[in-house]
């Protein structure tokens, strides 16, 4: 096989509209082991990107030892990212964590399971005697686990605990997929499939470079640009990523102004009369109220405020009001941005006026960030509730109750589950005094880094870090439990597309570090859960009782997974959500009908206003008598919380490099990644560049309100007045004494969108001076 | 004709509330959306005062001298902490549910006098200040629980 750091994206395959995407099996196996000398090949997908690759493991007396993509499934026809080709290595890192830490005297020392939870559930039984004792409690987790471990701790949280403190790092990557698609369509569910890049003749990417977050995805786009009738391609972002290269028209527009782009290219849709009139009468509502807002967006307009040619966006309409098979991917350029959950709204608008939903190639995907973010959703381990259902309904709240056998005041559900910012807020003001964190690293991905340190290191607070590696945010827990990861533990996770993968274990976890699943299991007992009969509450004890637990909870429901068993997945490979008894293939498109999950009885929200997050209520949701239609919401555009200023006259945004994930907690620790990109960057315009006198590869202080990072300089590759800074870098591998502050999220302002709470990382105002070595 | 006196109190109401609204922006400043969500409202009860002008005026001539106990007084500054907070979001509701009245009175005063374009104006702004009591009722919910029964 060829390098895959020097060309990620490996040789294409073309093809032509509606024929087979080739097979193409990438496999990459520890120096001078063959294929033939692997003892076994175990079955699993991805978990180092959010694409959902299916692959095996190949195992070689006892240890992994390299990885091939599976050729027969769906998602990826046998192609894998090179973070998975390479990246399996950090499984078998000599800095694993193989024992549990306790902090004594201020240092973290080892210890045994028994210590380590005995310390966690003495602290938790004192906090939770006494009224608002759930209060106390806060879990913060990931979009890295597998389902049964999220669905098991959604039910410790809300039934056992009883607390709506629960969230994770999927609120900074995925929150605002699930907030558009539950306000546009009524529940969380991607309408589209990934085969619609098959059959397209239009691809639109909002904020999104597939080309680094997804690669098996942007291969099989690449594959139908080669091949016979391409589809047209539109990207819109501040860089010139290799998709803005790639896209027939590429519009770098100012940070913070998706809202107002989308209004004016919805406007021109309306007006020339590229809607489907149709589709708008039969199966929406809200359209004269949005005809009336985008009306004040003219092209000269948004020209003006994105800082794009007026033609350009005349041109853009073209391309996506012309096209017959639209495909649109949205991702962190918009999620991550200023009036986060309108403008992905608005992409939802734009399939729902043209009618591009719920056929081949009429595709739409709200993405997701991290690989099993769909879970952390689904199952109600973040702010959701398990089963896609919804807080403000008695009726969802009594068969939870049910399913759970506790009594339906013990589910929090006054309001909506506590936001992981909000979460981190009552940490900060010492409420929250128990904080969970499990497979994420808040110490380098969360904004604002400062303060994140500052409240980890409170003295009344209790943290609890669950992770396979001695973390930046290990660093300041109380107690550090040594978990089991990919590989070594079994389990289920389901991608972008709602293609379900079971990844089985291959070998031993290091030392003592446990399976996630058993940790909380383990919690569950200690903590002697009980449902209201004094029946445990927690009935099951492994991975395949967990799914059965999850079925049951997800019969009925958008995400249906009672016809799939991890039989069935063993059998073949993956399988797409709703999967029933009588839809045992499971489901390829949502919505081919046209009916959408809006009634008031089944919908997962009833609706928020789109600038103040101000709920509505059930009243008045039924009062617009949805029945089964799609919401298109309206929106003004509002400048982002932070603009550019004399002092900081620079946006910086931030984002991912296509040989790192997250935190670099693995991808770092995998030799090829870490060589092909190991120190952070500041992307700068030349222009901008040269009047600051700064070169390539100069060194230079990027400083905002919050604080400031040390890196070198890149030129190139950005739009003038903008600046890029990958996120994936903090601490862990840099020597304590040469530590200088490189990581993006000290820059990063601690402000969010009001719907989706996802925080706002691609708006920070910031300047950067060069640093001219030996004057210090 | 009273009218006047009841646009003088909305346009009142709406300069105070925006001032409070700026306080309390101000002063927690460290809950993020509070104090970013606090600003933008500001601006619309600007928006709101600056609208009711040109009606004010056109009313005043027939009014006669302005009663002073019309004028009310919900909000005497800001406090601290969690239920300093509650305390705080509690009297913008007040402030703002009495616009919302205001509104409802002087939209009918505005059907009464038949005039099409204060009704205008009642109905675009009245829809904004329903939202704000929306959203501070949503806050409040949020925040009750954890600022009364599990903050020491």
């Amino acid at each position: 096989m060829d390098d895959r750091i020097e060309n990620p994206w490996g040789e294409r395959t073309p093809y032509g509209p509606g024929e087979r995407w080739p097979t193409r099996v990438d496999t990459h196996l520890a120096d001078g082991l063959a294929e033939s000398g692997v003892d076994r090949w175990v079955r699993s997908a991805s978990i180092l990107h959010s694409n959902g690759d299916a692959m095996d493991i190949a195992v070689k007396d006892g240890r992994i030892a390299g990885v091939r993509g599976r050729a027969t499934d769906r998602v990826n026809h046998g192609r894998l990212d090179p973070k998975d080709l390479y990246g399996w290595q950090a499984n078998n890192s000599p800095d694993r964590l193989t024992r549990p830490l306790v902090r004594d005297g201020g240092r973290l020392v080892e210890s045994d399971w028994d210590t380590a939870m005995g310390r966690v559930v003495a602290r938790s039984r004192e906090l939770l005697d006494g009224p608002g004792g759930w209060g106390h409690f806060g879990f913060y987790t990931s979009g890295q686990l597998f389902l049964e471990e999220y669905y098991t701790l959604a039910v410790i949280g809300k039934a056992g605990i009883g607390t709506p403190h629960m969230d994770g790092n999927t609120r900074l990557c995925t929150a605002t997929a699930a907030s558009a698609l539950k306000a546009s369509f009524g529940t969380d569910g991607q309408p589209g499939s990934y085969s619609d890049v098959d059959h397209c003749d239009a691809i639109a990417l909002w904020g999104h470079n597939v080309a680094a977050t997804q690669t098996v995805l942007w291969m099989r786009m690449l594959d139908r640009r080669r091949g016979p009738n391409p589809p047209a391609m539109l990207a819109v972002d501040p860089r010139t990523t290799p998709v803005a290269r790639e896209a027939d028209l590429h519009l770098a527009l100012r940070g913070g102004t998706n809202q107002a782009l989308l209004n004016g290219l919805l406007r021109l849709i309306i007006h020339n009369g590229w809607y489907d009139e149709r589709y708008v009468a039969a199966h929406t509502l809200g359209f004269e109220e949005l005809a009336r807002v985008v009306d004040g967006y003219p092209p000269d307009r948004v020209a003006r405020i994105c800082d794009l040619k007026a033609a350009d966006v005349e041109r853009a309409a073209e391309l996506l009001g012309t096209s017959h098979r639209l495909l649109s991917t949205v991702l962190q350029g918009f999620y991550q941005s200023n009036q986060a959950t309108a403008a992905a709204c608005q992409v939802n608008n734009l399939h729902l006026l043209r009618g591009m939903l719920g056929r081949a190639g009429a595709g739409l995907y709200q993405m997701n960030g991290q690989p099993t973010a769909q879970n952390t959703r689904e199952t109600g381990a973040d702010g959701d509730l398990p089963g896609l259902r919804n807080w403000d309904n008695p009726a969802h709240i009594r068969e939870l109750a049910r399913l759970w056998n506790v009594d339906e005041m013990t589910i929090p559900h006054w309001s909506p589950p506590t936001h992981a910012m909000q979460i981190w807020r009552y940490a900060e003001q010492g409420s929250v005094k128990l904080l969970w964190i499990s497979a994420t690293n808040p110490a380098v991905s969360l904004p604002d880094l400062a303060r994140v340190r500052r409240i980890l290191s409170k003295d009344d607070l209790f943290v609890v870090v669950q992770d396979i590696f001695r973390t930046e945010t290990a660093e300041l827990a109380d107690v550090v439990l040594p978990a089991a990861t990919w590989g070594e533990k079994t389990g289920t996770f389901t991608n972008v597309d709602r293609t379900v993968h079971l990844s089985e274990k291959a070998v031993e976890p290091p030392g003592e570090a446990r399976a996630d699943l058993d940790i909380f299991l383990d919690y569950a007992r200690r903590m002697d859960l009980r449902d209201r009969d004094g029946r445990p509450l927690i009935p099951w004890d492994d991975p395949e009782g967990a799914f059965e637990g999850w079925k049951a909870c997800s019969a009925g429901r958008p995400c249906d997974y009672t016809g799939l068993t991890y039989e069935k997945l063993r059998g073949g490979s993956g399988i797409q959500w709703p999967c029933t008894p009588d839809r045992p293939a499971g489901t390829e498109r949502l919505y081919t009908d046209g009916v959408f999950h809006t009634d008031p009885d089944y919908c997962e929200t009833y609706g928020q206003d789109l600038a103040t997050g101000a709920e509505y209520t059930a009243e008045e949701y039924r009062a617009r008598q949805p029945a089964g239609r799609a919401f298109l919401h309206a929106a003004d555009y509002q400048p982002s919380p932070e603009v550019t200023s004399d002092d900081y006259p620079l946006l910086l945004t931030t984002g991912r490099d296509v040989y790192q994930f997250h935190t670099r907690t693995k991808t770092g620790r995998a030799p090829e990644l870490n060589a092909a990109e190991p120190e952070p960057w500041v992307e700068l315009h030349p222009d901008d560049a040269e009047a600051l006198g700064i070169a390539d590869g100069d060194p230079v202080e990027v400083t905002s309100r919050r604080g400031a990072v040390r890196v070198p300089a890149r030129i190139g590759g950005i739009r003038r007045g903008a600046v890029f800074i990958p996120f994936h870098y903090g601490y862990f591998d840099v020597d304590p004494e040469k530590r200088v502050p490189r990581a993006a999220n000290e820059l990063t302002l601690t402000a969010w969108d009001p719907v989706s709470k996802q925080p706002i990382f691609k708006v920070a105002a910031v300047r950067v001076t060069p640093i001219h070595e030996g004057r210090e | 004709m009273h009218l006047a006196h009841y646009l003088g109190l909305l346009h009142r109401a709406q300069v105070n509330l925006a001032g409070a609204l700026r306080q309390v922006a101000e002063s927690h400043g460290d809950e993020p959306d509070i104090a970013l969500l606090c600003r933008q409202q500001a601006e619309i009860c600007d928006r709101h005062a600056e609208r009711l002008g040109p009606f004010a005026e056109r009313y005043s001539a027939a009014a006669p001298d302005e009663p002073d106990r019309l004028h009310s007084e919900l909000f005497r500054g800001t406090r601290t902490g969690g239920i300093g907070l509650l305390r705080d979001l509690q009297d913008l509701y007040l402030m703002a549910a009495e616009c919302d009245i205001c509104w409802t009175v002087v939209g009918q005063a505005a059907q009464g006098a038949r005039d099409r374009d204060l009704l205008a104006a009642v109905q675009d702004c009245e829809r904004e200040t329903a939202i704000q009591l929306k959203w501070l009722r949503t806050r409040l919910k949020q925040a009750a629980p954890q600022a009364l029964v599990v903050a020491s």
